[in-house]
C-alpha cells in the first residue's frame, strides 16, 4: 500500500513538471492553432540559461524563475515577430516548418557552443527529501509541484480576467471576428507565443535542480507534452493540468508495478482510450 | 578595361581546366580516391551528435590525439613516413547513419575504419565494412555479437561485456569475501539496449555462482526522465547491492536519485558508462564509494598521465572513451608499420597477428581470437576520497576497496 501511495505521489510530482511544459504548448496551440515543434529546443535553451545563472552567477534556480520566465517571454515574442510571423505568411504549414527548422538550429547551435556534455547543477538542497511516514517526497519535486499549480492558476486567472486574456481568447475563438473588432491579431499571436515560452522558462527553472541539461534534453519532455495536450483537450489549460497529472500518475504507477519499460505503455493506452471515447480530449479547448 | 581583357583568357583557361578536371574525376573516380603514397586514410566513425554525443566526441578526441602523435613522430615509417589522414564521420548513434558513413568512407578510399561506440552501430558498420574486406578496429563497443559473427575484418581492442562481466564477478567475489561476505542480495538495473540487456543476462547467470541472489531485474529506457520509482522499488527490496549497466546520463541520474531517496545499498556497476571524472566532479556526494568495472588505464604509467594532462589542457575529461580510441589508433598504426602496406588484405593479416604491447592499459599484449583481443581486461574502480582509484586487479591497484558502502554499513 505504501508502495502504491509513494508511486501516486511521485507521479503527481512528475506530472506537475509535464504540466508546465505542456501548458505553453497548449496555449500556443489554442491561439495559433499550430504545434510548436521548437518547444523542446526552447526548453533546452531555458535550461542552459538556468545552468549558467547557477554556475556563473550563483543565482538560485527558484529565485531566477521570474527572470528566466521574463526572458522566455521576450525571446518568444521576438521570435514570433522576427521569424515565425514574418516568414510564415499566415500559413499554418509554414509555421510548422519554421518551428521545426528553429528546433534544428537551436539544438545544433547548442551542440556547437555548449558541446554534447550533459550538465548538472549540484545545490545544497538537491538531495533533500521530505519523509512523511512512509511517503518520500523530494524537496525539488515538491517545489515544482507547488509552483506548477500556482503558475497554472495565475495564468488561468490572467487569461480569463485581463484585457489581454480576453483578446487572446477572442483570437483563439475567431481570429477574423477579433480583427474586425479592432484586436491586433498579430500582436496577440506574438504575446501568446511569448507566454508559452515564458512557461517553458519557468519549467526550466523547476527542472534543473533535479535533472540535467544537454542539447537533446527537450526530446525527453516534448513528446509527453504533446500527449498531454491532446489528452487534456487541445488549447485547454485545465486539460493540460489534469492531463499532465494523469499522465504523471499513470506513468509512475504502471512503472512501479509493470516495470520501467512495460510501464511506459500506460501513457499510449490512456491516450488511445481518450481518443476513442472522447476524441476532443478531456476538456474543451480554447475555442 | 585593359585588365579585364587581360584576365579573360585566364578565366577561360581556368574554366577549361576545371571542366577537364571535373570530367576526368567523373570518368576516373579511382584516380582521386586512390591514396597517395604519403598518406593512409582511416575512417573514424563516432556519434558526434545525438544522445551519446558526449562519449562520441571523447572517442574522436582520443583518435585525433593519437593520429597527431603518430604524424608528428614521422608517420608510418615502413610506408616512407606516410601520414595517417583521418576521414571523419558522425554516426549520430544511429545504425543507418553509421552504415552510410562506412559507404561514404569506402568511396573516399579508406584503408581501415575505427569506431563506433554504440554496439548496434558497431554491429552494422562492421558488417558493411566486411563487404569491402576493409579492416575495422573497434575502439569501444561492448556487445559480444560484434566479435561472434565470424567476420574476419573485425578487431576489438577493448573487452566486451562478456569479459567485463567475468572480471566484475571475479572482482565482486574477492571483494565480498575479503569483507566477510556482507552482500548476499542484488538488484540489477540496466538500460534496455544491447549493452544493458546482454550484461544483465550474463550477470543473472553468474551471480548465483558466487552466492548472490538476484532479487529483481529492472530495465529502463534511454533517455530516462526519472528513477524515482526505481528508488522506491529498491527501498522496498532492500538489496545489499545495486548493479547498474547504463549510459552516462542515466547512470548519473540513478546514482543521484538513490542518494536522494537514501536507498541503503552499495552500488557496484558493470560498464557504467557514466562512471568517471565528470560524474565525480558534478555529483561528488552521489559518487562517493561507487564501484564500477570498466575500461581503465594503468594509473602508474607515465604515458597515461601525459595523455591525461594533454586532454585536460584541452579542457576535456579524461574518460575511457579517450584512451580506448587513442590506443585503438596506435594498434592500427602498429599493424600498418608491420604490414608495410596499406593494402586491406595485408593490414587485416597484420592485425590478426598483432602482439602489440606498447600501450598503457592493464592488458597483456594483443592477441586476437575471432576478432576479440584476448589480452584485454577490464578494471575494478572505486571513488574514494574524491579520486577514482583502481581496486582490481590487485597487481595494478592504487587503493584497497571500501566495501560495503560505509554510509550504510
Amino acid at each position: 500500500m505504501d508502495f502504491l501511495l509513494n508511486a501516486v505521489v511521485n507521479g503527481l510530482m512528475s506530472g506537475a513538471i509535464y504540466v508546465l511544459v505542456a501548458i505553453g504548448l497548449t496555449l500556443i496551440y489554442g491561439v495559433l492553432h499550430i504545434i510548436n515543434f521548437a518547444h523542446g529546443a526552447l526548453l533546452m535553451l531555458g535550461m542552459y540559461v538556468v545552468f549558467f545563472l547557477v554556475t556563473r552567477w550563483g543565482l538560485d534556480p527558484y529565485l531566477s524563475l521570474p527572470l528566466v520566465a521574463g526572458a522566455g517571454f521576450a525571446v518568444g515574442y521576438l521570435l514570433y515577430r522576427g521569424v515565425i510571423g514574418r516568414f510564415s505568411h499566415g500559413k499554418d504549414e509554414n509555421i510548422l516548418l519554421i518551428t521545426l527548422g528553429l528546433s534544428i538550429i537551436f539544438e545544433n547551435a547548442a551542440l556547437f557552443f555548449f558541446s554534447a556534455h550533459t550538465n548538472i547543477i549540484d545545490l545544497d538542497y538537491t538531495d533533500d527529501i521530505f519523509i512523511l511516514g512512509e511517503i518520500f517526497i523530494p524537496y525539488t519535486k515538491a517545489v515544482s509541484f507547488a509552483a506548477a499549480l500556482v503558475i497554472c492558476l495565475v495564468l488561468s486567472l490572467y487569461i480569463s480576467r485581463s484585457d489581454l486574456g480576453k483578446a487572446i481568447r477572442a483570437v483563439a475563438k475567431e481570429r477574423h471576428g477579433a480583427r474586425l473588432v479592432g484586436i491586433n491579431v498579430e500582436t496577440v499571436y506574438a504575446l501568446s507565443y511569448g507566454l508559452g515560452i515564458a512557461c517553458l522558462g519557468a519549467a526550466a527553472c523547476l527542472l534543473m535542480p533535479s535533472y540535467y541539461v544537454s542539447p537533446t534534453v527537450g526530446h525527453s519532455f516534448v513528446l509527453i507534452a504533446f500527449t498531454i495536450v491532446v489528452l487534456g483537450g487541445m488549447g485547454s489549460f485545465v486539460g493540460a493540468l489534469v492531463g499532465g497529472l494523469i499522465i504523471g500518475v499513470a506513468e509512475s504507477v504502471s512503472g512501479a508495478f509493470l516495470g520501467e519499460q512495460l510501464g511506459q505503455i500506460a501513457i499510449p493506452i490512456i491516450f488511445i482510450l481518450v481518443l476513442l471515447v472522447k476524441p476532443t480530449g478531456l476538456f474543451r479547448g480554447a475555442q | 578595361m585593359e585588365s579585364k581583357k587581360a584576365r579573360s583568357p585566364q578565366r577561360r583557361e581556368f574554366i577549361a581546366r576545371s571542366t577537364a578536371v571535373a570530367l576526368g574525376t567523373m570518368a576516373f573516380p579511382g584516380l582521386l580516391r586512390a591514396q597517395s603514397a604519403k598518406e593512409v586514410r582511416v575512417g573514424i566513425i563516432h556519434p558526434m551528435t545525438g544522445l551519446v554525443a558526449y562519449s562520441g566526441q571523447h572517442c574522436r578526441l582520443g583518435s585525433m590525439l593519437a593520429i597527431e602523435q603518430i604524424n608528428n613522430n614521422g608517420g608510418i615509417k615502413s610506408l616512407g613516413g606516410a601520414k595517417i589522414t583521418p576521414v571523419l564521420g558522425d554516426s549520430q548513434g544511429r545504425v543507418e547513419v553509421g552504415v552510410a558513413e562506412v559507404e561514404r568512407m569506402n568511396e573516399a578510399g579508406v584503408a581501415a575504419y575505427v569506431g563506433c561506440y554504440n554496439s548496434p552501430v558497431v554491429i552494422a558498420a562492421t558488417q558493411a565494412a566486411a563487404k569491402y574486406e576493409t579492416p575495422f578496429v573497434v575502439d569501444v563497443g561492448s556487445s559480444d555479437l560484434i566479435v561472434s559473427r565470424g567476420l574476419t575484418n573485425v578487431f576489438r581492442f577493448s573487452p566486451g561485456f562478456g569479459q567485463c562481466v567475468d572480471t566484475g564477478v571475479a572482482a565482486l567475489e574477492t571483494i565480498n569475501k575479503d569483507a566477510g561476505n556482507p552482500a548476499s542480495t542484488v538488484v540489477i538495473v540496466h538500460e534496455s539496449g544491447e549493452m544493458g540487456t546482454g550484461t544483465s543476462k550474463l550477470l543473472m547467470n553468474q551471480l548465483p555462482d558466487i552466492g548472490l541472489k538476484v532479487l529483481d531485474v529492472i530495465a529502463h529506457d534511454n533517455p530516462a526522465r526519472s528513477f524515482d520509482n526505481v528508488a522506491l522499488r529498491l527501498r522496498s527490496l532492500k538489496p545489499d547491492l545495486v548493479m547498474h549497466t547504463g549510459y552516462a546520463n542515466e547512470y548519473q541520474l540513478l546514482a543521484r536519485t538513490l542518494k536522494r531517496f537514501k536507498v541503503p545499498t552499495t552500488q557496484f556497476s558493470i560498464m557504467g558508462a557514466g562512471f568517471g571524472i565528470k560524474f565525480l566532479r558534478e555529483s561528488p556526494d552521489a559518487a562517493a564509494y561507487q564501484m564500477d568495472v570498466n575500461h581503465w588505464y594503468r594509473p602508474d604509467d607515465p604515458r597515461a598521465q601525459a595523455l591525461k594532462n594533454e586532454v585536460e589542457a584541452r579542457k576535456h575529461d579524461f574518460v575511457y572513451e579517450v584512451f580506448c580510441s587513442y590506443n585503438a589508433i596506435l594498434l592500427l598504426a602498429d599493424a600498418l608499420e608491420r604490414a608495410g602496406s596499406a593494402d586491406k588484405g595485408a593490414l587485416t593479416e597484420s592485425l590478426a597477428q598483432s602482439t602489440w604491447s606498447d600501450h598503457f592499459m592493464p592488458y597483456a599484449p594483443t592477441r586476437f581470437v575471432n576478432g576479440q583481443n584476448e589480452g584485454g581486461r577490464a578494471a575494478g574502480l572505486q571513488i574514494l576520497n574524491n579520486q577514482i582509484e583502481m581496486i582490481y586487479p590487485e597487481q595494478f591497484a592504487s587503493a584497497k576497496p571500501v566495501f560495503p558502502n560505509p554510509e550504510f554499513r
